[in-house]
């Protein structure tokens, strides 16, 4: 099924290596195939106590009541959790590297703001027996009215979800209600253009279903610690987690896994590890909560629901002159991790291709229903198939064969993106033609000569445009919206510094180290020093300059490489300490 | 509630616990008697990881009541090897790369080795019917069939 | 009914790390007194073989046999920082702290070497296979093994290394969203052929075809491994899975996998993956990580193929009957497109199947 074409880039590569690139089998793998592999639940603890949480039937109520009585007195019971009983009940994941609010209680305290929200935690005996008295608890609530559609949510006057962000959005840069990108002029772009085309996307959410349901073991260890079994996706994101809501020091804790059923991004929300530590604290005894499948499936975070809209502008010779992009990332009620997906999708528009305007408002909206979270391709998946079912609807207007159409439009090495970088190490085109070729998908010569390597970087491929920019959006202004623009960033602006030089600590001289290291001795009996000979035939033949058809981008001339367009600034103070993702957003967590 | 003595042979060895009379196998095989092949995906009889054989027959552990395995002989993925030696279902699996997370991998073994008991000589269908109750979240299955397959035509692949 | 034939692409590109850097991973490395050598690390292997990738990278660096070479994972008492398996980060971010610590630690290494060789630490290579010789001498030697003893009961030196990577934080503008999110990418095309039924609405995922370009391939077949069953999940993304089937109503959601919807054993499809290795500059070895963008090419692939075979642009995952059936309604009967190419210029891997 798996067949590697070495010949493609074979002159950016060692292809000497030792043990890199070869088939070895997994360390694992034994362990698997005895059932000896240890995953979290897999341990054994005398006295183990079991934790369910109770959770809310209403996706929005205000809690009128709690009585815990019946179930702390039902038998096998040992310890019933309030949101009294968590130590710091507030929390949001990304608050350990600084980015925003604390949002989401352990358990719910007044409100509760999606069906399945914690409220109460049961510990006992077993696992019968602490379902038995979750049942017993009684919980009056006041429904309030909820509400379930992204853009429904920002409107004026609609309910608020999550109280700690009172407008519906996650805010950026205390400034606007959604992440900008801007690049060019799009309305100008979109008024030249032969053809504009503009279409609805959308995905629903996505259960993760991981065959292991989220969960942990914590039991109190010797040393006055707390061992914690888990499944955690970031052992010490949850542990930074666990220890923030629990008020313990992070040593006092000893997380233990790295050996996970399937995670897919699921278990990177710490849903279980606090209250099993809380509950472990609080009765001396080794607590386990785990997610039942209905648990999982329907209150495990799951991959967020996307709107998309998308605009583009197209040439009737094939090429995008514009794309505009709206989109929503239904957060749920409480923020986990949709703040970073919005800016982690900002960056990937306007998907692999080049296009001379560019422009996208990526909003995170809270809505009444389970959190969202991180899942495989998180930001991107639900773009990729906008934006490539958009594709395949241009390539028909241009009346282009959708292959050929996204080789027209493939970024190349040294075109700049809209967020204002170069692209470097492309191999779209190269993608394109192999799948082409295997499929017996037919290409024009001239799109099989296309590459990567060559055609990118010049003339307006190299340049940042001058940038039209506006206000539109501002926090607690929904009127903004409609905005007109407020001025133009002249071409060739840059106000972000350059990316600094990976560190890479542990070298003995103290330097980041080549990647191609270290080279070995050459085998037994080696041919003369050189180029393998597979060499030769490594890389597409680069277009003959004369034969590309007009709208492929010409072959670079020996042209001098340009200097970057404006002097980055210069690079801020060095931080200490903790990252300030504050410093990114400049939204500093409350 | 009172509990109930249970005696049963696991993977060749006499055992006795004492379980709760609406206790599933799964429960007393993890968590009474220490056997943690069998896993926990569903306890709904939706996934098959827990997936056992009990008188060397397949049944899901979530949804048989250990007490109804009183006297009966239960086989997990644990008892596949014969001591070092691995069971030919276990390397094929391990020559096809046919474990991810290896979650799903006992109950898949244990799938398979009732197939291979029944069925020596299985084909690409037989083998799909056969797994099609056990979910697996990574491998896309096919690597899954082939090391079954592959296993089918190994010597020795009908050793119980 | 009538079964109509329909082919779709989509191509792709995927970032590597966590956008905007700030993600730093760390590792130690240390060798017994016999010369082999355990990698001691915080990353999650969630099936996606976090160890063995680490455990070849941590090879290769020291210059000694695989076998010689053991992961541990995850113990924060013993395992160093890292922010975890998550944003296609392992490989590329991991990958290179394990370089880091596995440099230091062959810098030892090969010191303790010199010494007891009476050479210079810089004229000395390894083989790969538990030697360590003078470049260009393969008699002037000594095993890795000898050297470790003589470091730990002779010379008095740690053979051990510890290493970190991060790529620093990065701002982004309020104003134009400039950043410098990620410095490497990975890319993908993926052609689907499906069937649809026009009768019941159904969709067969017949065959796909697919190449990737992944940098260096650390391991082949656990790059198969995620392709194979990553595409998978993109078919099930696409034509299946969802917990809410008439979102934002959120109602007449499933509850189990008996509601929940997947491919089974019996409905997968036939598949073949094509492999490129464009090296990232910054990466392991120039490794990027296959991990997630997997799934991302078939969700739209499919989705025009389904257009290609009946005419109907369903813009709302997951592709249903119910959806397909209400186009081709709205459309007043199938359309189909324009065939595109011929048959596939490959055939799935023959099975011997005993007779
Ligand atoms: S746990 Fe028994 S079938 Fe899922
Ligand atoms: S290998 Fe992970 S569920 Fe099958």
């Amino acid at each position: 099924m798996l067949e590697l074409r070495k010949d493609l880039f074979a002159d950016e590569r060692d292809d000497t290596l030792n043990v890199v690139g070869k088939s070895v089998q997994r360390q694992d793998m034994p362990g698997h195939v005895t059932a000896r592999t240890r995953f979290f639940d897999d341990h054994a603890f005398d006295g183990l106590l079991h934790l369910k949480v109770v959770r809310s039937p209403h996706p929005h109520a205000r809690i009128r009541s709690i009585d815990v009585s019946a179930a702390a007195r039902a038998p096998g019971v040992k310890r019933v959790l309030r949101a009294a009983d968590v130590p710091v009940n507030k929390n949001t994941l990304l608050s350990l590297i600084n980015f925003g609010k604390d949002d989401e209680p352990a358990l719910a305290v007044d409100k509760v703001c999606y069906v399945g929200e914690p409220v109460v935690a049961v510990i006992a005996e077993s696992e019968a027996a602490a379902l038995a008295a979750r049942n017993l608890v009684r919980i009056e609530y006041e429904p309030l009215t909820p509400v379930f559609d992204v853009e429904e949510a920002l409107k004026p006057g609609a309910p608020v979800v999550n109280p700690t962000y009172p407008n519906n959005y996650f805010e950026y840069h205390e400034r606007f209600d959604h992440q900008k990108l801007r690049f060019g002029d799009v309305e100008a772009a979109f008024a030249r253009a032969d053809i504009v085309i503009e279409h609805r996307y959308q995905m629903s959410p996505i259960e993760h279903a991981p065959t292991e349901t989220n969960g942990s073991i914590a039991a109190p260890e010797h040393n006055d610690r707390y061992v914690v079994h888990t499944c955690a996706q970031g052992l010490f994101f949850s542990l930074g987690t666990t220890a923030k809501i629990v008020n313990l020091e992070s040593n006092r804790l000893h997380f233990i896994g790295g050996t996970v059923g399937g995670g897919f991004g699921g278990k990177v929300d710490s849903l279980t590890e606090p209250l099993a530590v809380l509950g472990a604290m609080l009765t001396g005894r080794p607590v386990r909560f785990v997610l039942d499948r209905e648990e999982e499936m329907l209150y495990g975070s799951p991959r967020g629901a996307e709107r998309i809209y998308i605009k583009d502008g197209l040439m009737r010779d094939g090429r995008i002159v514009a794309r505009y992009v709206r989109s929503y990332f239904d957060a749920g009620a409480y923020t986990r991790l949709s703040s970073y997906a919005a800016i982690k999708c900002t960056a990937h528009i306007p998907g692999p291709y080049w296009i001379p305007n560019v422009a996208s408002d990526i909003h995170v909206a809270y809505t009444n229903r389970c959190p969202s979270t991180a899942m495989r391709g998180f930001g991107i998946t639900a773009v990729d198939f906008a934006l490539e079912v958009q594709m395949d609807r241009l390539a028909e207007a241009a009346g282009l064969d959708p292959m050929e159409f996204r080789i027209l439009n493939a970024y190349r090495d040294g075109d700049v993106k809209p967020h204002r970088r170069v692209a470097k190490n492309t191999a779209l085109i190269e993608c394109v033609q192999v799948a082409a070729e295997k499929a017996n998908w037919p290409l024009s010569d001239q799109a099989r000569r296309q590459s990567s390597l060559v055609g990118g970087g010049t003339g307006a491929r190299a340049e940042i445009p001058a940038t039209v920019l506006d206000q539109r959006g501002q926090i607690g202004r929904p009127e903004s919206r409609g905005a007109p623009a407020t001025g133009t960033l002249p071409a060739g602006a840059m106000r972000i510094p350059l990316t600094k030089e990976p560190v890479m600590e542990g070298t003995r001289d103290g330097r980041a180290a080549p990647v191609q290291v270290p080279r070995y001795a050459p085998a037994p009996a080696p041919g003369p020093a050189g180029p393998p000979p597979a060499a030769a035939a490594s890389r597409p033949a680069a277009p003959p300059a004369s034969s590309a058809p007009p709208f492929y981008p010409p072959a670079p001339s020996p042209a001098p490489v340009a200097p970057p367009p404006v002097a980055p600034p210069a690079a801020p103070p060095t931080q200490h300490g903790a990252m300030r993702f504050s410093s990114v957003f400049g939204t500093r967590r409350r | 509630m009172a509990k109930l003595p249970v005696q049963l042979r696991l993977n060749g060895a006499d055992r006795a616990t004492f379980v709760d009379p609406a206790e599933p196998l799964l429960t007393t095989l993890r968590r009474g008697l220490g056997d943690f092949a069998p896993k926990y995906g569903c306890g709904q009889g939706t996934c098959g990881v827990c997936t056992v054989l009990v008188d060397g027959e397949p049944q899901l552990a979530c949804l048989t009541l250990a007490v109804a395995c009183d006297g009966r002989h239960v086989e997990t993925a644990s008892g596949l090897a014969d001591g070092p030696d691995m069971h030919p279902l276990q390397t094929a699996f391990m020559a096809h790369f046919a474990a991810q997370c290896g979650f799903c991998t006992p109950g898949m073994l244990t799938a398979a080795r009732a197939l291979l008991a029944h069925n020596p000589h299985p084909t690409r269908e037989e083998v799909v019917e056969a797994i099609s109750g056990n979910i697996c979240r990574c491998t896309g299955y096919e690597p899954i069939i082939l090391a079954i397959l592959a296993a089918a035509a190994a010597p020795g692949a009908r050793r119980a | 009914m009538a079964r109509h034939e329909g082919r779709g692409m989509a191509s792709v590109n995927y970032p590597i790390g966590m956008n905007l850097g700030g993600d730093p991973s760390q590792a130690l490395i240390h060798s017994n007194p016999d010369g082999k050598f355990t990698v001691a690390l915080s990353a999650i292997d969630l099936g996606q073989g976090m160890k063995q990738v680490s455990r070849q990278i941590a090879a290769e660096t020291l210059g000694v046999p695989v076998e010689d070479v053991y992961v541990d994972t995850a113990d924060s008492d013993t395992g160093p920082h890292d922010m975890g398996s998550f944003a296609s980060r392992g490989t590329h971010r991991m990958g290179n702290a394990v370089i880091a610590a596995a440099r230091e630690a062959r810098g030892v290494l090969l010191e303790a070497a010199a010494e007891e060789l009476e050479v210079n630490a810089a004229d000395l290579v390894t083989d790969g296979r538990g030697n360590i010789h003078v470049r260009g001498a393969p008699t002037r030697s000594i095993t890795v093994k000898a050297t470790a003893q003589a470091a730990q009961f002779k010379q008095g030196r740690t053979i051990a290394g510890r290493g970190i990577f991060l790529l620093p934080l990065s701002a982004v503008d309020a104003e134009t969203g400039e950043m410098n999110p990620n410095t490497a990418f990975a890319h993908a095309c993926l052609v689907a052929d499906v069937a649809v039924d026009d009768e019941t609405g159904e969709v067969t995922v017949l065959r796909m075809t697919s190449a990737y370009e992944l940098g260096r391939v650390i391991n082949p077949r656990m790059v198969e491994q995620q392709l194979v069953g990553g595409a998978w999940m993109g078919m099930s993304h696409a034509l299946y899975e969802t917990p809410e089937p008439y979102y934002p109503d959120p109602a007449h959601g499933p509850r189990d996998f008996n509601e929940y919807l997947m491919p089974g054993p019996g409905d997968i499809a036939p598949y073949h993956v094509t492999v490129l290795e464009r090296p990232a500059p910054d990466g392991p070895f120039g490794g990027k990580g296959p991990g997630e963008m997997c799934a991302n090419p078939v969700l739209p692939a499919i989705a025009n193929a389904v257009y290609n075979a009946v005419g109907v642009r369903v813009d709302e995952l997951p592709i249903t009957p119910e959806k397909i059936l209400r186009g081709i309604k709205a459309n007043g009967g199938v359309r189909p497109q324009p065939r595109r190419g011929g048959a596939v210029t490959w055939r799935p891997r023959d099975v011997a199947v005993p007779a």
